[in-house]
C-alpha cells in the first residue's frame, strides 16, 4: 500500500463515518483533524484529494453527485456491506470466485457438521 | 515410433484412470502429505505429456522414424504442400488433436493465473481499506466480521494473513497462534501455485472426473501440510480444537464448550474408520475437516523413509520416462 493507498484508506474512513456526502474541500479539512491525519497540521493540496477521489470512483468505492457545485462525494456501500460481500466470496458462497484461496476452514458440508454433532451428542439444531 | 506412441498411450491411460483412483483411495497420503503432493503433481504432468506425446508420435509416423527427423520432414511437407505416402486422415487428426490439447491446457493455465492475479490484486485493495493490522504487524490483518474466517492472500512482497473478529472471539490465544502458523505455512510453501495449477487442469477438462478428484485431493493435502507446520508451534490438541470449533461455527452450529470439542475430536478419531471414508473419497471439496481432525487426535506415523524414497523415485520416473520415450523416439 503506497502513499495513495494510505490516503484512500483515510478518505474512505471519513466518507464511511460521514452522514452526508462531502465535497473535496470538506474532505481536505476532515483529513487535517488530528484523530484522522498521520501528519496533523500539514494540509493536502485539493488536487491530491481530487486525484484520490477519482481513483476511488474508478474502483467503484465512491460515487460523485455532479448535480451540485462543488461536486459531493459519498461511499457507494457501507463498510459493513463491503466486508460482508468480501467474506461471502471468501467463504466460497459465490461460485468460482477466490476458489484457489487457502482458507483455514473452507465450506463445511452438512454431513460433516452432522457427523461431528452426532458424535458430540448435541441435539440437532433447528436450521440443520 | 509406433511402439513409442503405443507405450505413451498406455501410460496416459493408466495415469488418467487407475493410478489416480488408487492414490485417491489409499490411506498413506494422510501420513505423509508432502510426498503425496509430489506424486499428484508428477501424475498430472506425466499424464498430460504422455497423452499429447502419444498423439503426436502416432500422427508423425508417416513422416520419419524419429521425432526430430519427422518434425523436420513435416516442416518440409508443410511448405511444399504435400503429404508423404501412407499418410491417412487419422494421422492428421492425431497431430491436430495433440496441438489442440497442448494449446488448450497451456492457454487455460495462463488464463487461470492471470484471472487469479487480477482477483488477488482487487482483494488486496479491499483488505487495505476494510481491515486493520493485528498488533501493528502489516502482514496480519483483522477484518470486522462475525463469522470465524482465516485465510491468506499471497502477493509479491505484500502477502497478508487475514483473520476475522469472529475468529479472534471464538478461539483462545494458543488456538489463534495455531491458525496463524497454519496460514503462514500456506504462504511460505506457495501452496496457491499448486492449487491454481490443479484448478486450471480441472477447468480445462471439466468432463474428466479424475481432474476434479485430483483438485480436491490436492486441496486436502495442502491443508494437512499447513496443519503439520502448525503442529510444530502448538500441540495437536490445540490445533484439532481450533479446527473443530471453526468448523462447527461455520456450519451454523453452536460452538460447544472446550470439553465437548475435545470429546468431538476424540470421537471423530475413534470412529475414524467410518469418518475416513470421507478422506478416501475426496470428490467433494467440503469433506476436509474430519480427515484433518482425525490425524491430529490419533497421530499417524509418517511413511518409512524407504517408502518415501520409493514414492519420490516413482514421481521422478513418471516425469523422466515419458520425456525419454518421446524424445528418444
Amino acid at each position: 500500500m503506497g502513499n495513495l493507498g494510505v490516503l484512500e484508506r483515510l478518505m474512505m474512513d471519513i466518507l464511511w463515518d460521514s452522514t452526508a456526502p462531502l465535497t473535496a474541500n470538506e474532505l481536505k479539512d476532515a483529513l487535517l483533524r488530528p484523530a484522522v491525519s498521520a501528519t496533523p497540521g500539514k494540509p493536502l493540496a485539493t488536487t491530491t484529494v481530487l486525484t484520490v477521489l477519482s481513483r476511488l470512483e474508478t474502483k467503484a468505492f465512491v460515487t460523485r453527485d455532479r448535480s451540485v457545485r462543488p461536486h459531493a462525494y459519498s461511499a457507494v456501500m457501507t463498510r459493513a456491506e463491503h466486508t460482508a460481500g468480501l467474506m461471502h466470496e471468501v467463504l466460497g458462497q459465490v461460485p468460482d470466485r477466490q476458489a484457489a484461496l487457502a482458507r483455514f476452514i473452507g465450506s463445511v458440508s452438512p454431513q460433516e457438521a452432522e457427523t461431528l454433532r452426532h458424535l458430540l451428542g448435541v441435539a440437532p439444531s433447528d436450521n440443520a | 515410433m509406433t511402439i513409442a506412441a503405443l507405450l505413451l498411450g498406455t501410460i496416459a491411460v493408466l495415469l488418467a484412470g487407475p493410478v489416480p483412483l488408487l492414490l485417491g483411495r489409499s490411506r498413506w497420503p494422510a501420513r505423509s502429505p508432502g510426498v503425496a503432493l509430489v506424486l499428484w503433481q508428477a501424475i498430472a504432468l506425466s499424464g498430460g505429456m504422455s497423452m499429447i506425446g502419444s498423439l503426436l508420435l502416432y500422427g508423425l509416423t508417416p513422416f520419419g522414424t524419429t521425432l526430430a527427423q519427422s518434425l523436420v520432414a513435416l516442416g518440409g511437407n508443410l511448405t511444399a504442400g504435400t503429404l508423404p505416402d501412407g499418410t491417412s486422415f487419422t494421422h492428421m487428426l492425431a497431430i491436430g488433436a495433440a496441438i489442440l490439447l497442448g494449446g488448450h491446457l497451456l492457454l487455460n493455465l495462463l488464463a487461470t493465473f492471470v484471472r487469479a492475479e487480477r482477483q488477488r490484486r482487487h482483494h488486496h485493495t479491499l483488505i487495505a481499506l476494510l481491515s486493520d493490522p493485528l498488533h501493528g504487524q502489516p502482514g496480519m490483518r483483522v477484518i470486522d466480521h462475525p463469522a470465524p474466517v482465516a485465510y491468506c492472500l499471497p502477493g509479491a512482497g505484500h502477502s497478508a494473513t487475514v483473520l476475522s473478529n469472529g475468529l479472534l472471539r471464538l478461539l483462545d490465544a494458543d488456538q489463534v497462534r495455531a491458525v496463524i502458523a497454519h496460514e503462514q505455512a500456506h504462504l511460505v510453501q506457495q501452496h496457491h501455485l499448486v492449487l491454481l495449477a490443479f484448478k486450471s487442469w480441472h477447468s480445462a477438462l471439466p468432463w474428466f472426473p479424475i481432474a476434479n478428484r485430483a483438485e480436491n485431493a490436492v486441496a486436502l493435502l495442502v491443508e494437512m501440510l499447513a496443519d503439520d507446520h502448525a503442529r510444530r508451534i502448538v500441540d495437536d490438541q490445540t490445533l484439532a480444537r481450533a479446527i473443530a470449533l471453526v468448523g462447527f461455527t461455520l456450519a451454523g452450529a453452536t460452538p460447544p464448550p472446550d470439553k465437548e470439542a475435545d470429546a468431538a475430536a476424540q470421537a471423530a478419531a475413534s470412529a475414524s474408520d467410518r469418518n475416513l471414508e470421507l478422506a478416501v473419497e475426496p470428490e467433494h471439496p467440503a469433506h476436509q475437516i474430519l480427515p484433518r481432525v482425525a490425524r491430529l487426535v490419533n497421530p499417524t506415523v509418517p511413511l518409512h523413509y524407504t517408502a518415501t524414497a520409493g514414492a519420490l523415485t516413482v514421481s521422478a520416473v513418471l516425469l523422466v520416462g515419458p520425456a525419454l520415450i518421446l524424445f528418444g523416439a
